[in-house]
Formats: structure tokens, sequence, C-alpha cells
């Protein structure tokens, strides 16, 4: 908000903009939500169900409309990323896939949105604080990546057994002599924990960092000198193309890993 | 980085997109993909079946003509032959025909020779016997010199 940053800098507009909308904002306790993160996300997994799912109900095998060519297109898309990595039943893990890379390419998308304009809508409508882009958010990332590590766990279980799961964590990768059990079960945890760890600051650092740059430009916009505003208005399109390429990577990345991680908990060591 | 209970609010709403996208969009979408990839595939395979369809018919079409050439040509060959009998025999039968009439034609040319001869024969024998009667009247008696005049007449 130009008005703000005139009153207490860029450091204050920044942290204005970097402050989600939460009933408790001031307490920051545990048992508030982010409504800013929770309300975009929200939308855009409907958006994202409503619109595939009415174009699936119509979909039909002769010639495809464009929406439905278009859907077909990310659906195949999709699922030879999953093809190439998972041999195996593919009804639940190539749709997942199919969710995971469609909802985060849209809610990393939001970033393309100029960095003012939600906040300044709601602002009308009396929202103080307002951040579009749930994926810059870590309750997001770990929401989606602690998901997945429920399913690495589930899969584990369901291809090997307890007792073959078991079995693995304690005897790989070093080998079954009883000396090795508890260096096998901690490299074992480490492992496991960093998957949705990285999975998620991986995500989270590259939205959050991208907006911080978008803000960092934007408040060159309101920076008093023509110059500084010529530099903001180039350096702001230039960054925004490039994001285009970055939320791609993002969601594209998220969802192979995710394809990566669940077909690695198939395999047997 | 703050965690708050957003966390639970945003695993639910993604356990519930995975839901809504394994139950009610990937089926179908997928289903209309491999539905029409089967039917590009008999599409093709149709296509193929065709063709090999199309060559079989060719070939099995030349052999065909082949053979109704080949028939064609023994038709007109016997027909040849049967139009050659036909004329020969017509020719024999002319032939014989004309053989039999001119036969015929002869045989009454001689009868009717024979006849006239006799007549010819039976006419001098009783003109000479006249020229004789007049010649010799007075001595010879007609009814005592006819065994003489009858072999005279058989001789001539």
């Amino acid at each position: 908000m130009a008005s703000e940053a005139q009153q207490g800098g860029l450091t204050e507009y920044i942290q204005h903009h970097l402050t989600h909308l939460s009933p408790h904002v001031s307490e920051g306790g545990f048992w508030s939500v982010h409504l800013d993160s929770l309300t975009v996300s929200l939308a855009l997994g409907v958006l994202f169900a409503l619109w595939f799912w009415t174009t699936a109900r119509k979909a039909t095998a002769g010639v495809p409309g464009r929406t439905q060519a278009f859907i077909e297109l990310v659906v195949e898309f999709v699922d030879g990323q999953v093809k190439d990595v998972f041999h195996g039943d593919r009804r639940f893990l190539a749709p997942l896939a199919l969710t995971v890379f469609v909802w985060v390419f849209l809610m990393n998308a939001m970033d393309l949105l100029p960095v003012d304009l939600l906040p300044w809508i709601l602002a009308k409508f009396g929202v103080g604080h307002f951040r579009a882009v749930p994926t810059a958010d870590v309750n997001m990332t770990f929401a989606m990546s602690l998901t997945v590590f429920v399913l690495i766990i589930f899969y584990s279980f369901k291809a090997k057994g307890v007792g073959g799961y078991m079995h693995e964590l304690f005897t790989a990768p070093f080998g079954a002599h009883p000396l090795l059990w508890i260096p096998n079960f901690a490299l074992n945890l480490v492992e496991l924990a960093s998957k949705p760890v990285s999975l998620a600051m991986r995500l989270f650092g590259n939205m959050y960092a991208g907006e911080l740059v978008f803000m960092l430009i934007a408040g060159l916009l309101g920076a008093g000198s023509w110059a500084l505003f010529g530099l903001g208005v180039i350096g702001y399109t230039a960054w925004g193309i490039f994001h285009i390429l970055i939320i791609s990577i993002q969601a594209f990345i998220f969802m192979v890993l995710t394809i990566v991680y669940i077909s690695m908990a198939h395999d047997h060591h | 980085m703050e965690f708050n209970a957003t966390l639970f609010g945003e695993i639910l709403s993604f356990a519930i997109l995975i839901w809504f996208c394994v139950q009610f969009i990937w089926p179908h979408i997928l289903n209309a993909i491999e539905e029409r990839q089967k039917k590009i595939a008999e599409g093709l395979a149709a296509a193929e079946r065709a063709r090999t369809e199309l060559k079989d018919a060719d070939a099995r079409v030349a052999v065909e003509i082949k053979k109704a050439r080949q028939q064609a040509a023994e038709i007109i060959d016997k027909a040849q032959q049967q139009a050659n009998q036909i004329l020969d025999k017509a020719r024999e039968d002319a032939v014989a025909e004309l053989n039999r009439q001119k036969a015929a034609a002869q045989a009454e040319i001689a009868s009717m020779a024979q006849r006239a001869r006799e007549q010819l024969r039976e006419q001098v024998g009783s003109l000479a016997v006249k020229g004789a009667e007049k010649i010799i009247q007075r001595e010879i008696d007609a009814s005592a010199h006819k065994a003489l005049l009858d072999q005279l007449a058989a001789e001539i």
C-alpha cells in the first residue's frame, strides 16, 4: 500500500504485506488460522475441481473440445510422468499427482497478480492484511508435504507389511547385524523426515522469495522518483515473466517428488 | 514462518481435493482418452485390413479376368470348330445330294435312251418290213417271212 509505504518506508510496506489475515494476528497463537491462505487455496481448489469435473463429466471419446483437449493434455502429461517412475496401479497415484500439480500451479500463479491488487481491493472492505499466495505460507506447503508423508508411510506398510517395513527400517542400508540396527534406524528416520521438510521448504522458499522480490520491486514504484519508477516497471515485468517459469517448475517438482517418494515407498530394499 | 491451525485446514482440503480427483475427475478423463485410443487403433486396424482386402480382391480380379479371357478364347475356338464342322457337313451333304440327283438324272436319261432306241428299232424294223414289202410284194408272203424279218429287226 503506497500510503503506508510513504509513512513507514519500505520495511513497513513489506512487513505489512508479509502479515497474514488472521483473527488473532497480535497473539500469533497456534490455534489461529490464516484466513487468506485458507480462502485462496480453497477457492483455487474448488476452481480446479469444478473445472476438471465439469469437463470430465462431459468428456467424449470422440473429437474433444478445446477445454477437454487442454485438460487431456495435462492429464496425459501427468500420467506420463507417473508411468515413467511408478510401475504399478496408477489409479490413486496419478490423480494425486494431477491434484498436486494443478493445485500448486494455481496457487503459485497467484504470485503473478500484482502484489498490491488483492490487498488494495480487500482494504476497501476493511480487511487489513491479505497474502494472496497460499504456497508462500509454510502451513500450506507443510499441509501438502505432511499429507504426502502420511501416504509414504501408508504405502510403505501396505507394500511391505508391518514386519517387512520394520525390518527394512532397522536393517537397511548398512546391514542386518544387531549392532547396526540403531544407526540404520537413525539414518532412516532422518531420510524419512527430510522428505516432507525438503518438499515443503523448497516450495515455500521459492514462493516466499519470489513474493518478496515482487514487493521489493513494487517498493521502487512508490519511491517518488521517475527513474526508479521506470526501473520498477521494467523490473516487475521481467521478474513476472521469469516467475512464470518458476511457478511452473515448482509445481512440476512438487508433483514429481510426490510421485518419486510414493513409488519409492513401494520399492523393496 | 509461523505454524498454526491453518495446517490442519489445508491438510483437510488437500485430502478432500485428492479424494474428489481420484473419484470424479481422473477416471472420466482417462476413460475418454483410452476409449479414443481404442477407437483410433481400431480405425487404423480397419484401414490396414481394408488395404490388404483390396489387394486380395485385386489379385482375385486379375485371376478372374485371366480365366475369363481363357474361357472366351476356348469358346471362340470351339465355335470356329463347330462352324467348320457344320460347313464341312453341309458341303458333304450338298455333294452327296448332287451326286444322288446326278445319278438319278443319268439313270432316267439312260432309260429314256433305251426306250427311244427300242422304239427306233421297232420303227426301223417295221419300216424295213414295209420297204421290203413294197419291193418284193409280189413274191414274198408277209406271214411266211415274218420270222425272218423279226430276226432282222432284232439284229439291228
